[in-house]
């Protein structure tokens, strides 16, 4: 029994009633915000400092005992995402104190996004299938109001389609904890490791996890199942794509992770060749997207993708070095990614426009925004010393060990072509110079800039661009933690055993 | 009564999957509701359909009185289900009605503007 492992989940629900409470009053919403997702950091970072050294915690809903009750489990994997969730959580709601219009604000953007955190926390934590599947609801129902806060016509568009896939894909979710249920009699996570193996038609135990496979591939943005995020992603107010892609995707990788590791590894060479082929596919046609945009948005929207099929590749070749390597790649795109949207969004305040075609000149005169983008995006496409590079490295190397040499090449080729992207926004929107045509509208904005929003804004830039540097040359911990996340993924005992109190 | 209900789960499927390949936005959200419809019933039947008494335990026993007694949690699971349907389901209907008036059209193909 443990209560910090609640704490995730309680912290942003509480914080978003009080910033209902204070429906009007928006001043009081942005404390609520900071402070609320601050609170969120540290109870995250108290979870996975207690994980690390206690072990696997574990917290009965209302004390029913598990398999009967509701269980939320941390172990290593669940902790460090969650600890992902805030730190996000904190960023964002700093960054959006500035860059959050006050329209987008009375819209009840800030409930909306503590709504969202308790949702993305919910679903890392919890140990119930139906129970994920409840949380995954109430993220997207979140997602979907903040999707179409503002309400223009892209918005809306981008919305039908989002809205459309994702209930659909939920629902191939809750077929498919029917199935299970109707196989097995639980809804345990821990208590699947124990019974699904014991069914005595494997073959149905395969097809309920294919249903699962695709609605989480969905939800992942993985190939072929991707393209609602190209048509939506680039709508909103750009700190909630950050939001977006800070947390929504992951959440499908993370429930791949678990169920393909702890529940079906009944038939590892169907489910893991085929997760391995979608990997692949998902890494290549999201990179070849993106080269063929010039919206700063866009391209970084189908960088999403690709990078999920590098997350996809290291639960695919299902060695505990790959798994490894997974781990710290999710945790690395979600810090890198987030700070190019972010980045993102500032350069709109100087410039006015998201278009490469229409901006430039701003290493003239932001020297400094240069060099936190060539961090984030040097970090994103894997240069040593960043912390992709030591992703890349890990993934390519579990690769190499089980000799799945097409999957090396994908790999290596998507990181080059991702670094022709990054050069392509640097040498657009940093070094060229700004296009006389669309002049006008840049000094404009460069003249309405508010030094102290501008700073506001570059406070979280500056922490998350730094970040994947001290974790490419700090890396022992980082990998120390994944491997011991990937070694209890691997090996379901210790799970089980925390959660059941039985040893299997 | 289980294979019966197989295939009204499998037709439900199908008309849904049917609606929500049309280009109307309105037969999108008809087609949503059948969905949703269908993986509850799917619920309700693959977890067995059984005729037996309540669940519940009287004092001073250990199991609930006669041989067959019927499952709840499949039930709880429905309800749950039907619920947060619901209201996805009424957030879905809002959200067309306001692209039908944003768009000035009910056809998917004219909302393209975003996909390319």
């Amino acid at each position: 029994m443990s209560t910090a492992v609640a704490l995730p989940v309680l912290i942003p629900l509480i914080a978003g009633s009080l910033s209902l409470v204070f429906y009007k009053s928006h001043a009081v919403q942005r404390w609520v915000g900071v402070i609320g997702t601050g609170a969120l950091f540290l109870a995250t970072v108290a979870l996975l400092a207690k994980t690390w050294t206690d072990g696997i915690q574990v917290m009965e809903f209302g004390s029913w005992p598990a398999p009967f009750g509701i269980v939320l489990v941390a172990d290593l994997l669940s902790a460090t995402m969650t600890l992902m969730a805030g730190m996000m959580g904190f960023a964002l709601a700093v960054y959006s104190l500035p860059s959050m219009s006050r329209d987008h604000e009375a819209f009840g953007y800030y409930p909306l996004m503590h709504l969202l955190l308790a949702g993305v926390c919910g679903a890392f934590l919890t140990g119930d299938i139906f129970n994920l599947y409840v949380w995954i609801e109430v993220l997207l129902v979140a997602s979907f109001a903040l999707l179409i806060l503002g309400g223009e016509r892209g918005q809306m568009e981008g919305a039908v389609k989002y809205v459309t896939l994702n209930l659909f894909s939920s629902m191939m979710l809750l077929v498919g904890v029917g199935l299970t249920y109707g196989l097995t009699g639980t809804l345990n996570m821990a208590d699947l490791a124990v019974k699904l193996p014991q069914v005595e038609e494997q073959g149905l135990v395969t097809v309920v996890g294919m249903l699962f496979l695709v609605s989480f591939a969905i939800k992942a943005a993985a190939f072929p199942l991707f393209f609602w995020l190209p048509a939506s992603y680039h709508t909103p107010p750009i700190a909630v794509t950050a939001l977006f892609a800070a947390l929504l995707t992951k959440v499908g990788v993370y429930a791949l992770f678990r169920f393909f590791s702890l529940m079906f590894d009944n038939d590892v060479g169907y489910t893991h060749e085929l997760l391995l082929w979608i990997g692949g596919f998902t890494m290549v046609t999201g990179v070849l997207g993106a080269a063929a945009y010039y919206e700063i948005r866009r391209i970084l929207a189908f960088h999403i993708i690709s990078q999920i099929g590098y997350m996809i590749v290291g639960l695919a070749l299902f060695t505990p070095l790959a798994l490894a390597g997974g781990i710290i790649y999710i945790v690395h795109n979600i810090i890198a990614k987030t700070n190019l949207f972010l980045i993102g969004g500032v350069i709109y305040m100087l410039r006015g426009s998201y278009d490469l075609k229409q901006i430039g000149g701003l290493w003239k005169t932001r020297p400094m925004l240069g060099v936190l983008f060539l961090l984030s995006a040097l970090a994103l496409a894997g240069i040593p010393p960043l912390s992709g590079f030591l992703g890349k490295y890990v993934i390519i190397r579990a690769g190499i060990e089980v000799e799945s040499w097409g999957i090396v090449a994908a790999a290596l080729a998507v990181g080059l072509m991702t670094l022709y992207s990054m050069v392509k926004i640097w040498a657009e929107a940093f070094w060229k110079a700004q296009p006389e045509e669309h002049a006008e509208r840049a000094a404009a904005f460069e003249r309405a800039i508010d030094k102290k929003n501008l700073t506001l804004m570059m406070l979280p830039v500056i922490v998350l661009a730094l970040l994947p540097a001290a974790i490419g040359i700090g890396a022992q911990p980082v990998i120390e933690i994944a491997r011991v996340a990937a070694d209890q993924l691997l090996d379901s005992t210790a799970y089980v055993e925390a959660v059941l109190g039985v040893t299997p | 009564m289980g294979s019966v209900m197989a295939v009204v789960v499998g037709a439900l499927f199908a008309a849904s999957v049917y609606m929500m390949l049309r280009r109307s936005i309105v037969k999108l959200v008809i087609g949503l509701i059948l969905l949703s419809n269908a993986a509850n019933l799917l619920i309700f039947t693959v977890s067995g359909l059984t005729r037996g008494a309540p669940p519940l335990i009287p004092e001073g026993m250990t199991v609930p009185p006669g041989g067959a007694w019927a499952d709840p949690l499949p039930q709880a699971l429905i309800l749950t289900a039907i619920v947060i349907g619901f209201g996805v389901l009424a957030f879905a209907v809002v959200l067309i009605h306001r692209a039908y008036e944003v768009v000035g059209e009910d056809d998917m193909d004219q909302m393209r503007s975003t996909d390319s």
